[in-house]
């Protein structure tokens, strides 16, 4: 106990005894025991001056943290209707099997603890498990048979073959922002010394106006799906009153489908970043944050290095580029699978160590964000497209993709295609334009946007990506003729109800039991009453649900149903349900000796109709 | 501004309604005499917004009522057919998410899910109950913890934190797992610092947070619900000045 207390005191002190850094001080110190113990709990309250509770509750949020023994090794894994497709679940019974393991209960012996988790955003390369957090993609038998050998020799995670934690950019197609050699410190210098038209404006801010009168001007749109205009977040953040200005990078990549971030923040680090020192230009911050999903663990000690190479070259830190009082830095956060981290509000309640539950708005995060003061909350593409419309200009980028959607989309490809990964292209591409670079063939329906976006049958395939048309985020999932489109939505629906952060009544209740409804379906007991349960359940989560996940938790059944209604209809016990037993039928008797027939001597007819 | 001005007001279901400044919607229909159905939001608090009973529609959009800032010439609707429905649909959802037997439960009549519930009209429960396993804490020498219905409304949590200054209770979890917990390594009440006299031991709406032995002081049939549906005590709910907070029933 003295020993693991040292521990905890170091990591305590690293993270400067901040509560604010709890998530992370939590994540570090299960790594002494493999879970968090109750004394750990209570002693990391003590030194943070927490409520023990606190520090429980937010433990008992996150996925990857443990609060019960969970073993030595944590195999996790992913479980994306992409991996299911490449055979994620028959591995992971092999897997169970060759340790005499049940799903989702820590052996015995506190070896190891194997089950799923929601999409790792490996989904180019699954299936893909994660071992204590570190991704190991393209998941074969014999991949399994090599970790299940490594685990019973004992062998620390740390010491296992590199190969098997190689991970792919799998870029095919690359346009202005993938395309992009830019030097580090291009986009800053050029957006310090932009210039307005208006000669009055004192030259210490001129740079900062001008820059964000071209990302206004640019029209670009936030990238993570919502599409908000970047320019006026900026704007609205610089105008508001506040004694500190923060920016954070949402690299909680958590749509299912989607793994354009890490491709990005990977081999595109410094455009990120540059992106991020922009805003904070514009609209005054000194403190950056990386809010990265746990999934991407390795790529936490190379950004790190990126951090520290451009700290050295005047790029991060007091004095950026050589101009007086242009001091800003960025911290990395991780997070700790909770994929309504990926929600602004939630993920900036994460950032200050809490429950990743969304706030009420109004007021909004460009007022009111990280500690209460102004904060913008980009996406990671929107990062590294605001670098490069600071480097060449506004006009630059209006010219390339449609009128109402400026600029280039990342896709993240995947499922059934020949060639699986990132494709970059001008906003305005028909899906069937992608479906053939990427060499999909008898394609039976795309999903768009992961399971929040929509699914759309060969009937739309000339419909184009872009904010008017399909707005995406940028996953971009393949099911050909000989996949059961109920099997995606069984997925996702189970994503939605696991992911529920609980806060909210309608989506907390309402997403399990649609897991109920589908289930039902699934085991052939459906009737159409379980079908039209779905469309009231979805009409109370729409009307009623605290933030996004709700509204779209009924997407996937939603789209499946109007789509592919046959492949329900195949399940369903009787198309219209009729139970056997006639109640009102019964009741004829007891009507005759009354001599009564009118409305009241009959059972009401239900609302269904 | 002109003092002979008249207050500003918002529509509630076509009435004109008063309202002062900062209050929610919610906070204004009350003061009003006006009953908006809700279970989370207690006058003393800040409105948080989380069981969404208190939905409406505010020039067209559903909102939480609780949450939604008053403005002046705002349309609200609620008392709606299709509102009522969904908020039926709710409040079945809290009862089938936990173990609520009322006619075994010592909160029956003062249980503001049951007043709601039957002000809604609801008759059975429709969707198919969940029956999770949710121990009871018998621990502390005073208290009862019955976990079984627990409604996740937060106002133990807050009281004990705003009030109290203990932070007995909080949640954890997530999802369909989400659950109260207690301020302990043991994970018991008795461990804890909770107090009778603490705010946070009367402001639970359900049957969670029980003295012991004093269940039945007052018979079934005189308690709060049992006399008026909960629809006409609309300003027992309305918002209190900060001074009347520690007024609670003295018992």
């Amino acid at each position: 106990m003295i020993q693991e207390r040292a521990g905890l005191d170091r990591i305590i002190e690293r993270w400067h005894g901040e509560s604010t850094a709890l998530l992370q001080i939590l994540r570090e110190a299960q790594e002494i025991d493999g879970w968090l113990p109750p004394a750990t709990v209570t002693y990391l309250a003590q030194a943070l001056d927490l409520p023990r509770a606190r520090v429980e509750g937010v433990a008992g949020f996150y996925s990857f943290l443990h609060l019960q023994p969970a073993g030595r090794y944590r195999v996790l894994f992913s479980d994306n209707i992409t991996d299911r497709m490449a055979g994620n679940l028959e591995l992971l019974e092999m897997f169970c099997t060759s340790l005499w393991l049940e799903r989702g209960k820590g052996s015995e012996d506190g070896l190891v603890l194997a089950d799923t988790t929601s999409c790792t955003g490996m989904c180019d390369q699954g299936p893909a498990v994660l071992v204590n957090g570190w991704a190991i993609p393209r998941m074969t038998a014999a991949r399994v048979e090599q970790i299940v050998e490594l685990i019973r020799a004992g062998a620390p995670v740390e010491q296992w073959p590199a190969e098997l934690f190689h991970i792919e950019d799998n870029i095919h197609r690359r346009d202005i922002l993938l395309g992009s050699t830019l030097e580090a410190g291009a986009a800053i210098r050029a957006a310090l010394s932009r210039t307005l038209p208006d000669s009055t404006i004192p030259a210490a801010q001129q740079g900062a106006l001008a820059t964000l009168e071209a990302i206004k001007e640019s029209n670009l749109r936030g990238r993570g799906g919502a599409g908000f205009l970047t320019g006026l977040k900026w704007e609205a953040c610089r105008n508001a009153a506040g004694h500190t200005h923060y920016v954070v990078c949402n690299a909680d990549e958590g749509e299912p489908g989607t793994f354009k971030d890490r491709v990005l923040l990977n081999s595109h680090a410094d455009l990120v970043l540059e992106g991020m020192t922009v805003c904070a230009h514009v609209v005054g911050a000194q403190q950056g944050y990386i809010y990265l999903r746990g999934e991407y663990r390795h790529l936490l000690a190379p950004l790190q290095e990126v951090l520290a190479r451009r700290r050295a070259a005047g790029l991060l830190g007091t004095g950026i580029c050589g101009q007086a009082g242009f001091d800003f830095d960025i911290e990395i956060h991780l997070g700790a699978g909770a994929y309504v981290c990926g929600e602004e509000s939630a993920l900036i309640e994460s950032l200050e160590g809490k429950r990743g539950v969304p706030r009420n708005r109004p007021p909004y995060p460009v007022t009111h964000g990280y500690l209460q003061q102004p904060t913008v909350v980009n996406n990671v593409e929107t990062f590294c497209a605001a670098a490069l419309i600071a480097l060449h200009g506004d006009a630059w980028y209006r010219g390339i993709g449609t009128a109402r959607s400026a600029g280039s989309k990342i896709l993240s490809v995947s499922g059934d295609c020949a060639r699986p990964g990132i494709y970059e292209y001008p906003f305005g591409v028909t899906v069937e334009q992608v479906l053939e670079d990427c060499g999909a063939k008898r394609t039976q329906a795309v999903q768009i946007s992961g399971p929040s976006g929509v699914c759309i049958d060969s009937a739309e395939f000339g419909r184009r990506i872009a904010f008017e048309d399909l707005p995406t985020a940028g996953a971009f999932m393949v099911f050909d003729e000989a996949r059961d489109i109920f099997d995606v939505a069984l997925n996702f629906t189970h994503f939605f109800a696991h992911e529920s952060c609980g806060f909210c009544t309608p989506c907390r209740v309402g997403t399990t039991l649609l897991c109920n409804v589908i289930d039902k379906i699934d085991r052939g007991k459906g009737s159409q009453h379980d079908i039209n349960q779905v469309f009231r359940l979805s009409r109370l989560l729409q009307a009623s649900s605290h933030c996004g996940l709700g509204h779209t938790a009924c997407n996937p059944l939603l789209d499946s149903i109007k789509r592919f209604r046959p492949t329900y209809e195949r399940r369903l016990e009787s198309l219209e349900y009729e139970p056997a037993f006639d109640l009102d039928g019964a009741l004829e008797r007891a009507r005759a000796m009354t001599g009564r027939d009118d409305a009241g001597a009959h059972l009401g007819v239900t609302d269904e109709q | 501004m002109n003092s002979d001005a008249k207050p500003a007001t918002f529509l509630l279901d076509g009435e004109e309604v008063p309202f002062g400044e900062g209050q929610t919607v919610i906070q204004a229909a009350l003061a009003a005499g006006h009953y908006i159905p809700h279970l989370c939001y207690h006058p003393e608090f800040k409105p948080h917004g989380s069981c969404k009973v208190c939905t409406v529609e505010v020039n067209g959009r559903t909102t939480a009522a609780c949450t939604t800032p008053v403005h002046a010439g705002m349309e609200v609707a609620n008392q709606t057919a299709m509102l009522n429905r969904e908020r039926q649909t709710l409040v079945q959802m809290l009862f089938i998410e936990g173990n609520h037997f009322c006619p075994s439960c010592e909160k029956s009549g003062n249980c503001l899910l049951q007043a709601v519930a039957y002000d809604l009209q609801i008759m059975s429960s429709e969707l198919d109950h969940l029956f999770p396993n949710r121990p009871v804490d018998a621990s502390h020498p005073d208290i009862l913890l019955d976990f079984n219905r627990c409604i996740l409304c937060e106002l133990c949590v807050r009281a004990s934190r705003e009030i109290d200054g203990k932070n007995v209770f909080a949640l954890s979890g997530r999802g369909i797992t989400k659950h109260l917990i207690v301020n302990a390594e043991s994970r018991r009440l008795a461990d804890t610092d909770i107090a009778v006299t603490d705010k946070a031991m009367e402001v639970c709406p359900v049957g969670v947070i029980l003295r012991k032995r004093v269940g039945f002081n007052v018979p079934i049939g005189d308690r709060r619900f049992d006399e008026r549906p909960v629809s006409a005590q609309a300003l027992e709910d309305a918002p209190r000045h900060p001074a009347a907070r520690n007024e609670g029933p003295t018992t």
